[in-house]
């Protein structure tokens, strides 16, 4: 850490290319954990490629056979694995008919909309509960807050939206069940931006409410650390109103953890919009693992999980910046 | 569970003195909580003898109808307090082996790359971060798809992935501990390294580490709950996130047969939650 701290005081443009090392280096990783797990699938990974259960023709497994060298040595085979993913070839999908690159990118979007109304909302409305509980520690206010986050924190996410499809489609009968679009409608324009959105609802509160617990807590622990500090005593003494010293000084520092949390919290969020895509049917990369699960189209699924970790680097480096941006003394490292 | 550590890092100083009074009520809530739960799991051999996957009634029996079946029964006729009750061994068993397989990996993980440092430690941390990276929901979905679903495929699953922020933990405590008067003793007394490891400094840092294997046993009963939620449970044993799956089949007229189940999971991971944050007050942890 020291060292590469070091090397970016000398060359900012270091940075980034440590930072693509870093992408290089996942990359290859997730090959080779790919690869293995590949080979502890059932039959050789000529089947588990064409998706098992005679889904492609005989000649075409022998095509595949030759291509990735399954008659040679390991090393080899793993070369040659290692090059068709560098060059973004992740193979083809059997069941779904289309190349498992082109799938992922036609998914990508609405899991990247699911995911980002579900963290705005975590994150306006968690600092908003741990602001409330900060300013009223220990008072009745703060007590409901906490506990509501505890329950939220203990709360698997397929159940919180099982239960809200009861609530709010089946009884009050408010927001549909799932899916992203009233499909039959045949919306344009505002209206159908309209019609994702009221979609939108259910799974993004759904898949929020965990991260919601965990900014609650966190905006309240570190909003009491920093009133203990000496430049709030020396706020206080100019006579800056109480309002403004909350939220111009305690909770504005009180965000840079949350900003850090946020990037570590990106392939947890990930694995809960499996589920919440899943429980309702949102055509993103989540709900394609689980069609990939469903018709044992493993190399659909690998091809998910490497999709999703270079995902998980790429928002680590967005986050980086976010935090230079927000707090300019910490150098980008 | 990296979070966790974060959130203690940032509730430790401030909120510590006050905070002591709550600290008995969290442990002593979440202890209460699990021993209720720990004797459902006991007494489930005695009080449902039966196979819990076994047709034992009329299917859709309201709960509180019928004083037999005080949960009601499933679209199958399967008694869900049995079920629920039973679930209660299979989810504290997967999540209890689960960590410990995560303990010893993130355990030899952290020890001997902090023991050790250059290179080894280099080498060990970068294998860290890898799995680390990899969404952990997404990578156990894939293990136990690959290996086929069951009770020891799901164990693995979860262990090979909720490991690396134990490594990290472990690390720091023995980078903490490495240079301890005692360990430098028994290096001068010409004690093996594996002794020094396992008999000095692990046991120096086993107050943070049960903290987090609490929580962690929290995070694994979650895991295994989603992934039988999805199918990928064993379909041999009654599992809590099974039942909420099968039961969203007919979640628009009977919803009480997904939602049940669900508060067993809640119940569970609350109480391991509020005991790891209870131990952690009392243990007097620093991070």
């Amino acid at each position: 850490m020291t060292a590469s701290g070091f090397i970016q005081r000398l060359a900012p443009g270091m940075h980034w290319a440590r930072r693509l090392g870093q992408l290089a280096f996942i990359v290859v990783g997730i090959a080779i954990v790919n690869f293995f797990l590949l080979r502890l699938a059932p039959g050789d990974a000529a089947e588990v490629l064409a998706g098992e259960a005679g889904a492609a023709t005989p000649e075409f497994m022998a095509a595949l056979r030759q291509q990735f060298g399954l008659d040679q040595p390991l090393y080899v085979q793993f070369g040659k694995y290692l090059g068709n993913v560098l060059r973004l070839n992740l193979g083809y999908s059997f069941r779904q008919g289309m190349p498992v690159s082109q799938l992922i990118g036609d998914r990508l979007p609405a899991t990247a909309i699911l995911m980002g109304a579900s963290i705005t909302f975590a994150l306006v409305a968690g600092t908003a509960l741990g602001f409330l509980a900060a300013r009223r520690a220990g008072r009745p206010t703060d007590t409901i807050i906490s506990v509501i986050a505890l329950l939220f924190y203990a709360t698997p996410v397929f159940w919180i939206g099982v239960v809200l499809i009861v609530v709010f489609s089946v009884w009050l009968d408010w927001l549909p069940v799932g899916g992203m679009t009233t499909i039959e409608a045949g919306y344009h324009g505002t209206a159908y931006a309209l019609d994702v959105a009221r979609h939108l609802v259910l799974p993004a509160v759904t898949l929020g409410l965990f991260n919601l617990a965990i900014y609650t807590r966190l905006t309240r622990a570190s909003m009491l650390q920093i009133y203990g500090q000496d430049f709030i005593r020396t706020a206080v003494a100019k006579g800056v109103a109480p309002g403004r010293i909350a939220v111009r000084h305690v909770l504005r520092n009180a965000l840079l953890p949350i900003v850090t949390m946020l990037g570590m919290q990106v392939g947890s969020i990930l694995g809960g919009a499996i589920l919440v895509e899943t429980v309702f049917s949102w055509p993103g990369l989540g709900r394609l693992a689980f069609e990939a699960l469903f018709q044992r189209d493993l190399n659909l699924l690998l091809g998910i999980l490497m999709a999703s970790s270079i995902l998980v680097v790429v928002v680590n480096i967005a986050v980086d910046f976010a935090y230079g941006l927000l707090d300019p003394r910490v150098e980008i490292g | 569970m990296g979070m966790i550590s974060s959130l203690r890092a940032a509730e430790g100083g401030a909120t510590h003195r006050r905070s002591r009074s709550r600290v008995s009520t969290s442990a002593l809530t979440g202890g209460v909580i699990l021993v209720l739960i720990l004797a459902g799991a006991a007494a489930a051999p005695f009080l449902y003898p039966g196979d819990p996957l076994d047709m034992v009634a009329s299917p859709f029996i309201w709960p509180g109808t019928d004083p037999a079946y005080p949960l009601g029964t499933d679209m199958l006729g399967r008694d869900i307090a049995a079920g629920i009750l039973h679930g209660a061994r299979v989810s504290l068993l997967i999540g209890l082996v689960a960590t410990l397989v995560s303990l010893v990996i993130g355990g030899t993980f952290g020890a001997v790359a902090g023991f050790y440092g250059g290179r080894t430690d280099w080498a060990l941390m970068r294998a860290t971060e890898l799995v680390q990276t990899i969404p952990p929901f997404l990578f156990a979905l894939a293990i136990v798809a690959i290996l086929q679903p069951s009770v020891p495929a799901i164990v693995i699953a979860i262990g090979l992935t909720a490991w690396p922020s134990l490594a990290r933990l472990v690390r720091a405590e023995v980078l903490r501990l490495r240079n301890g008067d005692f360990v430098q003793a028994s290096i001068s007394v010409g004690a093996s390294h594996r002794r020094i490891i396992l008999f000095e400094i692990l046991p120096n840092a086993l107050a943070p580490v049960i903290v987090s294997a609490s929580i962690l046993i929290a995070g694994a009963i979650l895991t295994e709950s989603s992934l039988a939620f999805l199918g990928l449970g064993d379909p041999n044993v009654a599992s809590w996130g099974g039942m909420v799956g099968a039961g969203r089949e007919v979640l628009r007229t009977d919803w009480y047969i997904a939602t049940l189940p669900g508060l067993a999971i809640i119940a569970a991971v609350l109480g391991l939650n509020l005991l790891g944050d209870g131990l952690n007050d009392l243990l007097d942890v620093r991070r």
